[in-house]
């Protein structure tokens, strides 16, 4: 017996039972439903909610393989030092790289899945729909917004808590205010920040190494894994250029998240999304302006002279505008957290205002809250939350132009003509 | 029921499950998400509005016929003040370190919006008994929901419950830290105990849907 008829069985079996969300869900994940329309002609899109899923989960396989070798490279690069004459080939897609990478992001990525696979199967069960597409790109999203450090358990928790509170409690997939990977970073950001903020979680094993020297180790080299963000945070751009150069930045040889530094490689995914027309070009263009626009005015006033060296913000404020784009999670938010078409603003007026205030906002929180330096996903969680405010009043402005539009409107009889120009004169 | 008719047993009931103030009616919000961190200020806060809330209603009841309509939330004002104060100055002297814990909060329960509430709703219309069992029926649902909350959030943000030690030492990583478990530090933050309340609401109205409001 094929899988095709076990599973053909199974989902006659458990029709209109308890179980059959779950059935069904297995059924359609891997075999196309064999249901067709019964009645009239019907024009259908090919681009169902699965369709826009699976794009997005492409465009953002580049920089899960990369953050696979990164991982290992960061890894190695701690121990041994940065290679002087960097070889792509000999020094990062080794073996060696991968397979840290390997035993490090895998488990996460199962876990994310599976917890929230789990808790979108009860949640379908209990209510009786049938289970949604909408955790397929939650689910690789989170491994790659944390540290590689993050312990499963932890994880674990955090996926509960930003399935159920952050997307089930309004309704499931399509419902939710906020951003699901986003609320679960944020979970994990408040509840356990000493694994999710400083210098000693961006790197694998880096906080086992500072633990050993701090007990008198002596054959543990002492380099941390700081992010740059990080260095700039503690006004020490000085040792920040020494390690990593523009280069390193822009395609991701740096520490940090998992997946959050491949700024070329996000790049690329973006494009894709773009030309798929999945994502929205207003809200990345305008979240780079925004974020360009804030970077600006920052060092406009180290230029001024008004924030000088001595103060705890200098670090950020002088850091040129547009390097802020490749550091920190910023062109990853931007590319595929701000663009939720679910938790972003809906209308076309509307998307400029949101990504704008991402951009802007995530500098800002970056350079006015050390203990925050990676400020974009309170930015997006934050504007999430003002998506339908924003397009709330863009729909009001249209209405009510075209009330003021009505208001002026005149209408002209055909016969006199001189009686529609007095009404018109009346009326201007 | 030799002591309470079934009539009166209901105003103390009620506001523990169906009439609950926080989880139904939705008010003493504030005092919820600030105190409750702790179990501990939870349980005194409770008490000392059960208090204020049970003495209170007694008081205005008794007043009822007297009050001119016109100043009357003056009155209710003076007659709280001088309740809050009694358990603000008690506090201070034989729990000091909890009172200075509680801080402004203690105070700020004549703000508590159960405690006008019940004034106006049923303390001027009632007589003394049944202004106080109503009194002290919704300070319980309000003490109910502190207690529950600041329960998890104790237990869950700081593993201890009372200022004991019961999921063992987080430094010497004893019992379930031993495991790898970490305090989880999202609990101790207000927004938390919203999350919690919310949750609290959430079941409270999936077990019983005759509570969910039309909106």
């Amino acid at each position: 017996m094929s899988l095709k008829t076990t599973m053909h069985d199974l989902k006659m079996k458990y029709k209109g039972k308890k179980m059959a969300p779950a059935i069904n869900a297995f059924h359609t994940f891997l075999f196309t439903p064999d249901e067709t329309t019964h009645s009239g002609s019907h024009v259908r899109g090919a681009d169902d909610l699965k369709r826009t899923m699976n794009t997005v989960i492409m465009a953002l396989v580049p920089v899960l393989l990369f953050s696979v070798f990164n991982a290992g490279y960061q890894h190695f690069s701690a121990i041994n030092g940065f290679p002087e004459n960097f070889s792509l080939m000999e020094h990062f897609l080794t073996w060696d790289n991968a397979w840290i990478g390997i035993i490090k992001i895998l488990p996460l990525l199962a876990v994310s899945y599976g917890v929230g696979l789990i808790v979108e199967f009860i949640f379908a069960v209990i209510k009786g729909h049938e289970v949604e597409e909408g955790y397929l790109v939650t689910g690789i999203l989170v491994p790659l917004i944390v540290p590689i450090d993050t312990p499963l358990w932890m994880l674990a928790v955090a996926v509960v808590f930003g399935v159920v509170i952050g997307k089930e409690v309004f309704g499931g997939t399509g419902m939710n205010i906020l951003n699901p990977a986003l609320t679960i970073r944020a979970f994990l950001f408040f509840a356990y920040p000493t694994w999710m903020s400083g210098d000693k979680v961006w790197v694998h094993e880096a906080r086992e190494r500072s633990e050993a020297i701090l007990a008198g180790a002596t054959n543990v080299d002492a380099i941390s894994g700081e992010t740059i963000l990080g260095y700039l945070a503690q006004n020490n751009e000085a040792a920040m250029a020494a390690k990593y150069s523009l280069s390193d930045m822009f395609f991701g040889f740096i520490p940090g998240s998992v997946g959050e530094t491949p700024t070329f490689l996000i790049l690329l995914g973006g494009l894709f999304l773009i030309f798929s027309k999945i994502a929205s070009w207003r809200i990345m263009l305008s979240a780079v302006l925004g974020s360009l626009v804030m970077g600006l005015m920052f060092n406009q006033v180290v230029e001024m002279g008004w924030v000088t060296e001595t103060s705890k913000f200098y670090g950020l404020m002088n850091f040129d505008f547009w390097k802020h784009l490749i550091v920190g999670g910023l062109a990853f938010g931007i590319v595929y957290m701000a663009t939720d078409p679910v938790t972003g603003a809906q209308t076309n007026r509307g998307k400029w205002f949101y990504g704008f205030f991402i951009g802007f906002l995530s500098v800002m929180i970056r350079v006015f809250n050390p203990a925050y330096p990676e400020g974009v996903f309170l930015a997006i969680l934050l504007m999430n939350v003002f998506a339908p405010t924003i397009d709330h009043y863009v729909v009001r402005g249209n209405v009510n132009k075209r009330l003021k539009r009505l208001k002026n409107a005149v209408v002209i009889p055909k016969d006199s003509d001189s009686a529609a120009k007095e009404l018109k004169a009346e009326t201007v | 029921m030799a002591l309470l008719t079934k009539k009166d047993a209901n105003l103390i009931l009620d506001p523990l499950t169906d009439n609950n103030p926080i989880t139904i009616q939705v008010l003493g919000i504030c005092s919820a998400l600030a105190i409750t961190a702790e179990l501990e200020a939870s349980i005194v806060m409770a008490i000392s509005v059960i208090f204020v809330m049970g003495l209170g209603n007694v008081v205005i009841s008794l007043m009822r016929d007297i009050i001119p309509s016109k100043i009357r939330i003056i009155v209710q004002l003076i007659v709280v003040a001088t309740l809050v104060i009694i358990v603000d100055q008690v506090l201070k002297a034989y729990a000091y370190e909890l009172s200075k814990t509680l801080g402004a909060f203690i105070g700020l329960i004549i703000t508590n919006c159960i405690i006008m509430g019940r004034f106006e709703a049923f303390a001027l219309a009632n007589g003394p008994w049944k202004s106080f069992l109503d009194g002290i029926g919704n300070a319980l649902g309000y003490g109910i929901i502190l207690i529950i909350v600041g329960f998890f959030r104790e237990l869950l943000g700081s593993g201890t419950l009372l200022g004991y030690p019961v999921l063992g030492d987080p430094i010497m990583k004893t019992g379930l830290y031993a495991t790898g478990y970490e305090n989880n530090g999202f609990m101790i933050i207000p927004p938390a105990a919203l999350i919690v309340v919310g949750i609290l609401i959430w079941v409270q109205r999936s077990r019983n849907p005759a509570l969910i409001e039309e909106n």
